[in-house]
């Protein structure tokens, strides 16, 4: 019977990853010196059901490593070990290690193999370093050093002598030898002098005990991991081949072993040297599989993802399509027999109907929504990080971590976060001398709070640093050649300059920031997911981040507009409103570029049947109506015949079965059924002013 | 219409089939009759209102509603440049399964009507010589004959593959 274990891959990556989260938050609460015991126990039970996961999938690699961490865990846990400021940090260094093995090992991909050494080095030497705390308790498993960096060992003999019920408990001797037989040349003889007489042999017992011979250059962490789930139940002494005296006993019964060498463990010489070729590769942590195809590693991360939903969110649901089946039988009983009489019910009827029907898609909606603590709970660490490597004392406050956005919205809002939260650390909160210098207390302050407001959520970072100097920002443009110098700028555009592209003001490029590479990149994810940034400082007093999202990404608020017998959807966050034309305030440039002038502002016409090839009801610009859209390529003036009304859309992806349009990022379905296209903004503008470029 | 259609689908394929035949779903264009795997066949359709897709080659017709999924659908004759004729009640829509090299797409072809449904063995299918036909023989994987008829074979894959949409938008 064999279980194609790949199937339990998945689970396994979203339980460990959500085990190093815990075990990250867990030890960073922990006070040094005084450690909660509960929260080592938490920290120790996660790296331990990695360990038995990875063991159990044969991630050797990570199962190794995670080892090492559980060991010195577990000193901490029986008090032999102090909590140390550098064992904790070692520790948060490992986390960082095994989720960098596992997602190697989840892409199959190479990991970087000398940080991971690195780490476990630091781990080893934490371990062994004070041989005070290296009880016996531990002393077995201390012995950490892997395989390659440790002498030549010829091999091991292993007397293994179970307890009589250890088949109830449901290992089987011989999967263990299977097992062994996989890290080199084995021997195997067995020790029958425990049985009984045949009448007082008891079925389920096991009477026998072995003496294995395992020759190879094989690590005693390899051999006592094939014994893990037996170690309670057995008596197990492990001799290295060649040294005499046992190395550590936990027994001193001395087995008589038999002449008998029974092939049990399925060994067939031959490729037994291949096999203990193929352990070895997997010791030096580059799996040749993973060696072969490190392309293929973007694709296999995005193949799955799962969502884990609250019972409540679910009951929820049953509940209202309970509801939805009773309002669709009363209609179908009305509808068997429509007259004036019940002409009343049954509107009541579709008035429930629409109301179930708008609960249902709400809740529908939840399931897909996270508390945004997902992507908070990295800022605890890095904050930490960051203030260490800066020498600055930072407080940092999280504020409605329980607030739900969309998956999808959190995966993406991530990377900016990081970016704004870093900014703040490292250009707004000054050092503790500088601060105290100016009257603040040493310790600085980064808020970051998330909260809904109307269809979307608001994300604040909050610090009490120095601010953003306007001269500084605007003098840094002129420089840049951004702006001009005699330009007058209001206070908020003055801030939307740190977002051109571009643009740094951090004297000193440190590791943190300063390349001037990331703000664009941030405000450009942000109207990605159709969201806007702001910022608002007062000089000295600190900076505030605003960024707003929308709350999902599968449903829009999209106005309907008509173009000839066409119907297209503007997304309703790119509008900034929509007039009629007065003839007078249109110019046109070379008779080709027509400009819209709105209040001081000239606007380029896009019109929106020439785009598209349509056929429009009229050419003429005052017989339809201008919509004012902004995207991120600027504003623009969309010339459409009629709006139509608004509604929320569930986006629909072209590319599905087809593929990317210009000018559209996707389609959506009707009431009436028919498909009906959105605008993308941006790539609209791109496109009209390519085709004027070509015109011209 | 779509009835009709729907039925004679169905009484043919409820023929016998034999050993290692494959069925093939048949259509006419251009007087010429063209088949298809019938295992890629998701539905046929009668023609119905499409919303057209701005900037793509004429020959992509619009995308449908396909019970909550966007299907593109081409015109054959345009896509092989034949004199197009008004869409008419036999017109219809034979929504196809694509097989790409890293995804599968759903698309529907615009052909003049469907004939009919034929078992037709690996064997007979015999590799296509240059003949002159609309269809340029890349997309062509072979003629069967039929009852005196000869059946032109298509390789629906290569027709409709992402790479080929892209390079006739392009050009």
């Amino acid at each position: 019977m064999s279980v194609d274990m790949s199937q339990f891959y998945q689970t396994f990556f979203e339980e460990s990853f959500e085990g190093l989260d815990i075990m990250e938050s867990g030890l960073l609460g922990l006070d040094i010196g005084a450690a909660d015991e509960e929260t080592i126990n938490t920290v120790f039970r996660a790296a331990h059901s990695i360990k038995g996961g990875s063991a159990t999938f044969g991630f050797s690699v990570v199962a190794e490593f995670t080892h090492l961490m559980e060991t010195l865990l577990d000193e901490m846990r029986d008090g032999t070990r102090m909590v140390t400021e550098d064992s904790v940090d070692y520790l948060l260094k490992s986390v960082d290690c095994l989720r960098e093995l596992l997602t190697a090992v989840q892409d199959e991909s190479e990991h970087n193999a000398e940080f991971v050494n690195e780490v476990k080095a630091g781990l080893e030497r934490i371990l062994h370093g004070d041989t005070a705390a290296d009880t016996a308790s531990s002393g077995g498993k201390a012995e950490g050093e892997t395989a390659q960096e440790k002498p030549e060992i010829e091999g091991w003999v292993i007397e293994f002598k179970p307890a009589d019920y250890l088949l109830k408990t449901g290992n089987d001797p011989v999967r263990l030898f299977n097992e062994l037989s996989l890290l080199g040349e084995m021997e195997t003889s067995c020790c029958t002098d425990n049985i009984p007489l045949f009448a007082e042999i008891e079925p389920e017992n096991l009477y026998l005990s072995w003496t294995i011979t395992l020759k190879g250059n094989i690590a005693k962490e390899q051999v006592n991991e094939v014994f893990e789930w037996v170690d309670d139940d057995a008596d197990i002494i492990l001799t290295c081949l060649g040294e005499e005296q046992a190395g550590e006993e936990k027994s001193s019964q001395e087995p008589v072993p038999l002449t008998v060498v029974e092939s049990e463990a399925n060994v067939e010489p031959g490729n037994s040297d291949a096999q203990g070729a193929e352990a070895e590769s997997i010791v030096k942590n580059i799996s040749p599989k993973a060696a072969a195809k490190p392309a293929a590693k973007k694709i296999t991360s995005k193949e799955q993802s799962s969502i884990r939903v609250g019972i409540d969110k679910v009951d929820d649901l049953i509940n209202m399509v309970g509801e939805l089946v009773i309002t669709q039988s009363m209609l179908g009983q009305l509808g068997e027999n429509v007259n004036s009489a019940n002409i009343e019910k049954l509107q009541d009827g579709l008035a429930q109907l629409e109301r179930n029907t708008r609960e249902l898609q709400e809740s529908v909606m939840r399931i897909r929504m996270l508390p945004i603590s997902f992507a908070f709970q990295r800022f605890p660490r890095m904050v930490r990080d960051l203030s260490n490597q800066l020498g600055k004392e930072i407080n940092l406050v999280l504020l409605g971590e329980q607030t739900e956005l969309d998956k999808t919205v959190m995966e993406k809002i991530g990377d900016p976060l990081v970016h704004l939260v870093r900014n703040s650390v490292d250009h707004g909160i000054e050092s503790p001398d500088e601060r105290e210098a100016k009257g603040k207390s040493r310790e600085g302050t980064v808020e970051l709070n998330a909260f809904h407001q109307g269809g979307s959520i608001v994300i604040e970072i909050k610090d009490d640093g120095k601010g953003i100097d306007k001269q500084v920002i605007f003098d840094k443009a002129v420089e840049k050649g951004i702006v001009n110098a005699n330009e007058s700028l209001t206070d908020e555009q003055i801030f939307d300059l740190i977002f051109a592209p571009g643009f740094s003001t951090a004297a000193v490029v440190s590791d943190v920031s300063g390349r001037g590479v990331g703000m664009d990149v941030v405000k450009r994810n942000i109207r990605e997911l159709g969201g806007t940034i702001e910022v608002k400082s007062e000089k000295g007093q600190g900076s505030t981040i605003i960024i707003r999202l929308p709350l999902t990404l599968a449903i829009l608020d999209g106005q309907l507009i008509r173009v000839g017998e066409d119907t297209y959807i503007i997304p309703l966050i790119s509008i900034i409103e929509s007039l009629q034309v007065k003839p007078e305030q249109i110019s046109s440039i070379g008779g080709q570029a027509e400009l819209y002038k709105l209040r001081d502002e000239y606007i380029p016409i896009v019109r929106l049947y020439d785009a598209f090839g349509l056929t429009p009801d009229s050419t003429d610009l005052k017989d339809g109506l201008i919509v004012i859209v902004e995207g991120d390529g600027g504003q623009a003036g969309l010339y459409v015949d009629d709006l139509l009304g608004q509604q929320q859309v569930v986006i629909k992806s072209l590319e599905t079965n087809f593929r990317p349009v210009e000018g559209i990022s996707g389609a959506t379905i009707l009431g009436d059924g028919t498909v009906a296209l959105i605008l993308d903004i941006a790539g609209l503008i791109t496109l009209s002013r390519q085709s004027r470029g070509r015109a011209a | 219409m779509n009835e009709a259609v729907a039925q004679s689908a169905e009484i043919d394929l409820g023929l016998e089939i034999d050993g290692d035949a494959d069925q093939y779903l048949t259509f006419l264009m251009a007087d010429e009759e063209y088949g298809v795997d019938i295992l890629r066949v998701q539905e046929i359709r009668g023609w119905e209102h499409v919303t057209p897709v701005p900037n793509t080659p004429k020959y992509i017709k619009g995308v449908i509603n396909l019970r909550g999924t966007i299907v593109p659908l081409v015109d054959l004759r345009e896509r092989f440049g034949v004199e197009t004729i008004p869409y008419g009640p036999t017109t219809v829509v034979i929504v196809l399964k694509v097989v790409g090299e890293d995804s599968e797409r759903i698309m529907g072809i615009v052909v003049d009507a469907v004939a009919d449904v034929y078992n037709i063995e690996e064997e007979n299918i015999k590799p296509a010589p240059d003949f002159g036909s609309v269809v340029s023989i890349e997309y062509v994987r072979g003629l069967a004959s039929i009852e005196e008829k000869m059946l032109i074979v298509l390789e629906i894959d290569k027709l409709l593959s992402a790479d080929q949409l892209q390079a006739m938008s392009e050009s």
